[in-house]
């Protein structure tokens, strides 16, 4: 049995094995991928030690760091399950393999939440995305729906009414990005605002072809023709692992003290899949190194 | 072991596309690279062949891979 396993492989877990590493921990990373939600953001200005750097960037720094150390790692395998046993844990991935340690820090992150709607699984990749900055550029000359009212709906919409026909913005609430962005959003004249509407269904056979929308105070619904729909509403926990072990709260997070400790002896979680508050890069490291060294005195007692 | 024949179809700033085209240098594997935001015909057949309208999509002669995962660029590369 191992000492410790780390799962997930963005800022949190990528710092927590780095930290494990120099104390000497057996330590076996395991994640789907390696870099996490920085991936998928443009520009950072507010970790420190760089005045600007692009999130894909500084994720490859963290990788190189992390390989600096003679440290196991399973990049590619998704872990699906998580169970106790006597003196610790199992952990099973998407393709049958397991694995045992003493102790585990879940680092799992975060991801696009999805609508919920008819025809939103089926279009996926077919017009339905969660990621303006990759697929936007496929639909220039569309017209297309942005879905969401938080900044990264009205960064969505920003870049869209430069690329796309027309653009239809739909809120379930009012606006609850920063006035700077609704400001801009408001000045593009191919933009259509739908606040506190609903949508009901997206619609098409091998693409999208359409969405259907309700007016949530009239109660009335329309139709929007559009060729890609940008889901932009927020992001929820990967703490599926951890459901019947620790405590989640009711955003679906995992409940852990300032020690990263889940309330589960030995079973220590960090950054954006923890009820910590503020979501950043350099938050979400900070919390690495701590669960690592929680972890360290952890197994130093047993 | 012949080489495969490998397409990325991408865009300029999507950050996957990137690590697709990273890993494959890493790998010291050849292939060609179409940016599918200006290059309409590339767009079209990226969509006609794969169904799909997401980048990063892969091209290893005939296999079709939609989005950076790893373990299956290696297992159709033969890495």
């Amino acid at each position: 049995m191992r000492e410790l396993i780390i799962v997930g492989g963005g800022p949190a877990g990528m710092t927590a094995a780095v930290y494990a590493a120099r104390k000497r921990i057996d330590t076996l990373l395991l994640s789907k991928d390696i870099g996490g939600q920085p991936n998928l953001t443009a520009g950072i200005e507010n970790y420190m030690g760089y005045q600007y750097i692009e999130g894909f960037e500084l994720m490859q720094k963290f990788e190189e760091q992390v390989r600096q150390f003679p440290l196991e790692q399973r990049i590619g395998q998704d872990v699906t399950a998580l169970s106790r046993l006597d003196a610790g844990f199992e952990v099973r991935t998407d393709n049958g393999e397991s694995y045992q340690a003493k102790a585990v820090i879940i680092a799992t992150g975060k991801r696009p939440r999805p609508l919920n709607v008819p025809g939103e699984e089926r279009l996926r990749g077919r017009g339905v995305t969660y990621c303006a900055i990759c697929d936007g550029p496929l639909f220039a000359g569309e017209k297309v729906a942005v879905i969401g009212g938080g900044n990264s709906a009205l960064e969505a919409a920003d870049d869209m009414v430069k690329i796309a026909e027309h653009v239809y913005l739909v809120s379930l609430t009012p606006f609850t990005g920063d006035q700077i962005l609704i400001d801009r959003a408001k000045d593009a004249s191919n933009l259509t605002v739908f606040l506190e509407h609903e949508v009901v269904a997206i619609a098409g056979s091998s693409r999208v072809e359409g969405i259907a929308i309700r007016d949530l105070k009239s109660g009335e619904e329309k139709s929007l023709e559009v060729g890609g729909v940008f889901i932009e509403i927020g992001l929820i926990p990967n703490s599926e692992l951890a459901k019947g072990l620790a405590n989640l709260n009711r955003l679906g997070e995992i409940e852990v003290n300032c020690a990263c400790e889940s309330g589960v002896p030995g079973l220590f979680a960090a950054g954006d899949v923890t009820d910590v508050p503020e979501k950043q890069i350099v938050v979400a490291a900070g919390e690495g190194a701590k669960a690592a060294l929680q972890a360290h005195k952890y197994l130093q007692r047993l | 072991m012949s080489a495969k024949e490998v397409k990325v179809y991408s865009t300029p700033e999507c950050p996957w596309c990137r690590r697709v085209k990273k890993f494959l240098e890493d790998n010291a594997i050849a292939y060609q690279d179409f940016n599918v935001a200006e290059d309409s015909a590339a767009r079209e057949e990226m969509i006609s062949k794969s169904q799909q309208l997401a980048v990063p999509t892969i091209f290893i002669d005939d296999e079709i891979i939609v989005g950076f995962n790893e373990a299956l660029l290696k297992e159709k590369l033969g890495l």
